[in-house]
């Protein structure tokens, strides 16, 4: 499982920066949603993989934190996918804002032969 | 049992009054105005008062003045906690008093050009205040989107092809940080277990061995975050255009945008990698040290290279950035409190000229027609009906002498962001100038160039300022601009400011001289958060239930 985790974080991050790098302001946003699915996944994997392990733990009594998963991490995913969803949404807005003023989707808002 | 409350309270003014002012469209915008003034001079009587309560001690849980606040009364480490202490307190003060000359400048006019500028404004000054007041790295990411946020809004204030094109760089650029500093925060957290800062103090001295290089890469990657934000070379290329790009008052408003992410990282490497840090004592000094250096020379050599006031301005950021970031590395290698001291003096009068230099730009290189003119040409973009257009010429009085008036505040911005005295510009840099000749803890020849660096951009900037101050005050043979009494008040304001803090430099410098103290002794700070009770174990609060 680990090994398919990494790969995963490790693939969406090496694709997310290559089109982070890309001329095209649409390929910028898919390249920032990927690199933010990747720190979603690097977040979720800090707090250990654990399989089958519910987060929350019950009330009282002794309870054996081995067995559950850590649920601090979980938290700070949703949180981080709520604020990167809004700040991508925002940012789609000013690329559709910036092709209409300037008539290119360069990120430069004009071509590299002009 | 008010006054306990007090410190969240520049969080919540702002956010409270943003959210009220969005209720309402931009047909009130003279009472949100109105509003939004007296949310900011809220924020700086409670500024003011919470730096009387850190100079002295507060009454809740006083360690040496550090007053801790736990939100939701969840005891720390586990709940999220605001700290209080005089860097936050001086840091509060600044925003404040640079936020309400940008306010009544924007209320001149550019508040017009777009909707709902008064809610962004408080939504950008939520950031900022809960940036310097949190005590968690994971709220400070939380409260850096905010800030964030509010300022591609700005940033984009008034429209334009320019804008929107410096908007998307600067939304990109940032939108990747921000994904830096997660990775940063996920891994201190994997590593560590913690997310508290003070907990995290803690735990560093004695941290495992092969524990460390974990850590260390966390940390260095959250540092790169906070080097983008604070407009480190190489990470500094987006920061002319977009801050050149940027409303007047917006523009003054960045000038503090870039030391939050100097803050951060003055106050996690002081508590993490301070002489307590144990094995990781003094981590990444030397980076600091050689980016700030190199940060100076690009502001130095942009300042010389600029054509416009604009982009020397934001090359003035820079230096004034690359200045106390360099600084920070060498307080770091174990330099000394008292250029530290210097370098914070230095970064309060840093900020307060580039801000009020911000807001002279557009009034020298305003064409004739003034801001009736302005208006008119982008009224077209937001649909502003014409026979509210008809009012604008109305708003203000226009000042007489206009040109001996700019030209003296343009003088003083210069002489401050040149480092000449009498102003505070000249101050600071000697307050860190001193220390750097007598340190010993690290190579002379280093301090050397730090200050050759120093003394040169100084230079630098005289010359590009006075080539600027040359072409618009005495070979212009345009007709002289209509400049409102609004307008140019802001900027005496903000130079009033300086020359008092010139002027009580002693008593200043006694400030910043304890707040260096504070951050080389770590001890207060990584312990008084555990000693704070919660609100429901104090022995008063006990009595109330039943």
């Amino acid at each position: 499982m680990e090994i398919i985790l990494s790969a995963a974080i490790g693939i969406l991050s090496a694709s997310g920066i290559w089109l982070l790098l890309r001329p095209r302001s649409f390929q910028v946003v898919v390249g920032l949603c990927l690199l933010s699915y990747a720190v979603n996944l690097f977040i979720f994997s800090m707090g250990r993989l654990t399989p089958g392990a519910p987060p929350i733990m019950p009330k009282g009594g002794f309870v054996d934190p081995t067995r559950y998963a850590d649920p601090l991490p979980q938290a700070l995913v949703l949180t981080a996918i709520v604020i990167s969803f809004a700040t991508t949404a925002l940012f789609l807005v000013v690329m559709i804002a910036s092709r209409g003023m300037t008539g290119t989707d360069h990120v430069d808002g004009k071509e590299r032969s002009q | 049992m008010i006054s306990e409350h007090l410190i969240i309270a520049p969080i919540l003014i702002p956010f409270v009054v943003g959210a009220l002012m969005l209720l309402y469209d931009d047909r009130q915008r003279q009472a949100k105005f109105w509003l939004s003034l007296i949310s900011v001079a809220a924020q700086l009587l409670i500024a003011v008062e919470l730096v009387v309560r850190a100079k002295t001690g507060g009454d809740i849980s006083d360690a040496e003045g550090i007053s801790f606040y736990l939100l939701g009364d969840w005891s720390a480490p586990f709940g999220i906690v605001l700290v209080l202490d005089r860097l936050a307190a001086m840091m509060l003060v600044l925003t404040a008093l640079l936020a309400i000359p940008s306010l009544v400048y924007a209320g001149a006019g550019w508040a017009r050009q777009g909707p709902h500028y008064y809610s962004l404004f408080q939504f950008l000054l939520v950031g900022l205040n809960g940036a310097f007041l949190t005590g968690d790295i994971f709220n400070l990411f939380v409260f850096f989107e905010i800030l964030l946020a509010a300022s591609y809004g700005l940033l984009l204030h008034g429209s334009g092809q320019l804008r929107v094109r410096a908007g998307l760089h600067y939304i990109a650029i940032n939108l990747a940080a921000s994904l830096l500093f997660l990775i940063g925060v996920s891994l201190i957290y994997g590593v560590s277990g913690t997310l508290n800062m003070a907990h995290l103090a803690n735990l560093v001295s004695s941290m495992p061995g092969e524990d460390r290089p974990l850590l260390h890469a966390g940390v260095a990657i959250l540092a790169v975050a906070f080097l983008v934000k604070a407009g480190s070379w190489p990470l500094n290329f987006w920061l002319p255009t977009a801050y050149m790009a940027a409303a007047a008052p917006v523009g003054a408003m960045f000038a503090i945008m870039t030391k939050v992410g100097v803050y951060a990282i003055l106050r996690l490497a002081m508590l993490l990698f301070g002489e307590t840090g144990g094995a990781s004592a003094g981590f990444g000094a030397g980076i600091l040290i050689v980016l700030g250096m190199i940060t100076v020379l690009s502001g130095l050599l942009g300042i010389l290279a600029s054509q416009g006031l604009g982009r020397m301005a934001a090359h003035s950021v820079l230096i004034s950035s690359g200045t106390v970031l360099g600084i920070t590395g060498f307080a770091l290698a174990g330099g000394g409190e008292a250029m530290l001291s210097g370098a914070l003096y230095y970064l309060v009068g840093s900020v307060l000229a580039t801000g009020a230099l911000f807001l002279l730009i557009e009034p020298m290189n305003r064409e004739d027609g003034g801001i009736a003119a302005m208006l008119a040409l982008t009224a077209d973009a937001y649909g502003i009906d014409e026979a509210e257009l008809d009012e604008v010429p109305d708003i203000g009085l226009a000042i007489p002498a206009t040109m001996t008036v700019l030209g003296l505040c343009f003088a003083l911005c210069v002489l401050m962001l040149a480092g000449l005295p009498p102003l505070p510009g000249f101050i600071g840099k000697i307050a860190m100038i001193q220390p750097l000749i007598a340190q010993t803890a690290l190579p002379a020849g280093l301090a050397w160039a730090f200050i050759a660096l120093l003394i040169l951009s100084g230079f630098a900037t005289l010359i590009g300022m006075a080539r600027i101050g040359i072409q618009t005050f005495w070979a212009n043979d345009v007709p002289l601009p209509r400049v409102l009494a609004l307008e140019i008040a802001p900027v005496i304001a903000l130079l009033v400011v300086l020359s008092l803090i010139g002027f009580r430099a002693e008593a200043m410098l006694r400030y910043t001289t304890g707040t260096a103290h504070a951050l080389h002794d770590t001890a207060a700070y990584a312990y008084g958060v555990f000693a704070t009770p919660r609100a429901a174990d104090r022995p008063d609060a006990a009595e109330d239930q039943p």
